[in-house]
């Protein structure tokens, strides 16, 4: 055997409607491993993820309609323009706004309206982090579970991201939020947990 | 009462054939962008193919001999040598991780990436195929079944192949691995497609290999996408 | 259900633990005793064949090899079925500790397969049904061996081998009839090796003897191994911990 590691352990946490959960810690202290445990991505070495009070395994078709899980990487292709990477991203969903009207307007809230016809190889890290984040916008997902949703955007973008979060919750969403920034959300009701 | 609870309890089950709709379109908008990698892959082959005279000699009683089973093993290669774009690219950037999480089935999504593959790397070799056959002086009712087999069996290839390319997904190992794995698993294809050929030059008729390519592609259709969806599941967890 | 017994007891690591160490000894030794069986009944006891002379004497290592190659694939591909179903480790050790021997048993016949045809046959090589099948099923355990090998996280590489395994369950019936079928149609050019000679009563026995003695090596070698798998991928819990000061305290 060559890689074994216990990350965390006795990690225990609910949510319910319009609650977030931000996970702060060290890097390498199993943030991105716990948010994808949340999302259905992992499994557990040990213990239960529950979804709508049902205990559920990686996969599970339930959770799979209900997440939305943006991480690290941001699934853009090169090849494909802002505009078709997020129309594809949107259908690949199940999104009712696989239009490309709904795909503009989400554009247009990140402020890539000049960049839609580019192809995201040539566009900043900060512009394809957008993109990624536009997904918000158009799928409808009760549960979000973002991974350094707020790394290399400006000021302005992560404002941006705050109002979306702070009505996502207040709609009766749900957020599992990995992040070394500190978001200001309003009226957020808003658990931390630092994993060490 | 929240707007999520309205839509709560039954998950909007996605259907299974616009995933495979959905994987099918993408992946071929996708290759058609990058047409050079097909134009490379198809050249593998004719090199591959072009080279056997020169190591075996022009003699054309032999070539003849050799020529069905060359252009099988040369389409396996091929096969092989294209099996890693299923979804290695996908796997890097993330959007597999999309894909896995998408409401879709995850074996349909998957039919669809394997139909995309097949139809940019295992339609050309076909249609490639007749013209290399009169390099090695096939007759053309020997042409014609050799191009047939290669439309039944390549689907299979790059079917049983994707299990092999999601079982190494994003493994140090790579090719040779790949090799290792998927390779002996092609030896039936390449027996019943090479050997058609071989039946028809001795005057039977090839219906029963080609049968039995036919139902071995059924087969890789049913459980291929499921041991790859199983393998891409393992692979991201 | 008070009575019943708990089966799922030995599957954990940490119970079986115990048993394949007290289980591994018995084993190797009716392997040794059926082994010596095996080869007095084999080389002195059996008569000598009227066509082919002493060099016959091979199949009784060469068949119970031939044996225990396809056997062995398929007990691991039924531990690799129990561990993606019932998500067990311990049956994915299981699978784990057998591949090694059954490639050995694979390359064994395919050896001594080579060796019987040079005097039979005038020829090491013959791309005979079996042999070529054979040869495949060879590939096919290195396969197993080589993903599992290039997998870091032994979880994964647990599963991802449990899917090959399965896959190439599946396809060792496919591979061997159209190599079968190939091999017909290519009659001309090769030999088969199935034209063996009538079998006296004392071959076959000593053939089975041999078999058995096969199986119980099989089963003591997969033993030994799996405890070296529980220990190395069990080296962080508190049982390996005393284990291994119980150990150190009787030295």
């Amino acid at each position: 055997m060559r890689f074994a590691a216990t990350l965390f352990a006795n990690v225990d946490f609910s949510l319910g409607n319009g609650e977030m959960l931000v996970v702060t810690g060290a890097n390498g202290s199993g943030k991105t491993t716990l948010l994808r445990i949340a999302s259905g991505l992992s499994h557990a070495a040990h213990g239960a993820l529950k979804w709508r009070g049902i205990a559920v395994a990686p996969f599970d078709a339930e959770l799979r309609a209900s997440v939305l899980y943006i991480g690290h990487a941001t699934a853009l292709k090169d090849e494909f323009t802002a505009e078709e990477n997020l129309l594809a991203l949107s259908s690949l969903h199940g999104a009712p706004g696989g239009e490309r009207a709904a795909v503009r307007e989400a554009l247009g809230a990140w402020s890539l309206d000049r960049q839609s016809r580019l192809p995201a190889r040539v566009l900043s890290q900060g512009q394809r982090r957008r993109i990624a984040l536009a997904r918000l916008n158009l799928i409808r997902r009760p549960l979000w579970v973002l991974d350094e949703p707020a790394s290399a955007i400006d000021a302005a973008d992560v404002a941006q991201l705050e109002r979306l979060i702070a009505s996502h919750l207040s709609t009766g969403g749900i957020a599992v939020i990995a992040t070394h920034h500190d978001l200001a959300i309003h009226g957020a009701r808003k658990r931390m947990l630092r994993l060490s | 009462m929240t707007p999520f609870d309205a839509v709560a309890p039954s998950a909007p089950s996605a259907g299974a054939w616009e995933g495979v709709a959905w994987a099918l379109a993408r992946d071929l908008r996708l290759a058609l962008r990058s047409k050079a990698e097909i134009g490379v892959q198809l050249l593998f082959y004719v090199i591959v193919v072009s080279l056997f005279p020169l190591g075996v000699g022009p003699e054309p009683a032999l070539l003849r001999a050799l020529g069905p089973g060359v252009l099988w093993v040369a389409a396996l290669l091929a096969s092989l040598l294209s099996l890693p774009r299923i979804f290695t690219a996908d796997f890097s950037d993330g959007t597999l991780e999309q894909i896995a999480l998408s409401p879709y089935p995850l074996p349909a999504l998957i039919s669809g990436k394997i139909a995309a593959h097949w139809l940019t790397t295992g339609l050309p070799l076909v249609v490639m195929s007749p013209l290399l056959g009169i390099q090695f002086g096939l007759s053309g009712n020997e042409l014609s079944i050799l191009a047939v087999g290669l439309l039944v069996g390549t689907p299979t290839l790059s079917l049983l192949g994707a299990i092999g390319a999601a079982l190494t997904i994003g493994l140090r190992a790579g090719g040779g691995l790949l090799a290792l794995l998927i390779l002996p698993l092609y030896a039936p294809v390449l027996i019943f497609g090479a050997g058609a050929v071989d039946a028809v030059r001795a005057g039977f008729s090839a219906s029963a290999q080609l049968s039995l390519l036919g139902a071995g592609l059924l087969v890789a259709i049913v459980g291929a996408p499921i041991a790859c969806a199983a393998a891409v599941r393992i692979a991201l967890d | 259900m008070t009575t019943s017994i708990n089966w799922f007891r030995f599957a954990s690591p940490a119970s079986f633990f115990p048993l394949a160490r007290r289980l591994a000894p018995w084993f190797a030794s009716a392997a040794a005793l059926l082994a010596l069986l095996g080869c007095y009944l084999g080389l002195f006891v059996a008569p000598t064949d009227a066509q082919q002379g002493e060099a016959y004497r091979i199949i009784f290592i060469h068949v119970p090899a031939a044996w225990m190659s396809m056997f062995i694939y398929l007990v691991m591909a039924f531990w690799c079925a129990i561990s993606l179903t019932f998500n067990t480790r311990l049956a994915a050790m299981m699978a784990q500790s057998l591949a090694p021997t059954g490639a050995m048993f694979t390359f064994v016949a395919l050896w001594t397969g080579a060796l019987w045809g040079k005097p039979t046959w005038g020829t090491y090589w013959a791309w005979d049904a079996r042999m070529t099948s054979e040869l495949i099923l060879l590939f096919l355990y290195f396969g197993y061996m080589a993903l599992r090998n290039a997998i870091d996280d032994p979880r994964r590489a647990d599963r991802a081998s449990a899917v090959l395994a399965l896959v190439g369950a599946i396809n060792i019936p496919i591979i061997y009839f159209s190599v079968k079928w190939w091999n017909t149609l290519h009659q001309g050019a090769s030999v088969s090796l199935t034209a063996a000679p009538t079998m006296a009563k004392l071959m076959l026995a000593g053939m089975l003897v041999m078999a058995f003695a096969a199986w119980f090596y099989a089963i003591a070698i997969a033993l030994l191994r799996v405890q070296a798998i529980i220990l190395e991928r069990e080296c962080a819990t508190a049982w390996v911990g005393e284990l291994a000061a119980s150990v150190r305290g009787a030295k």
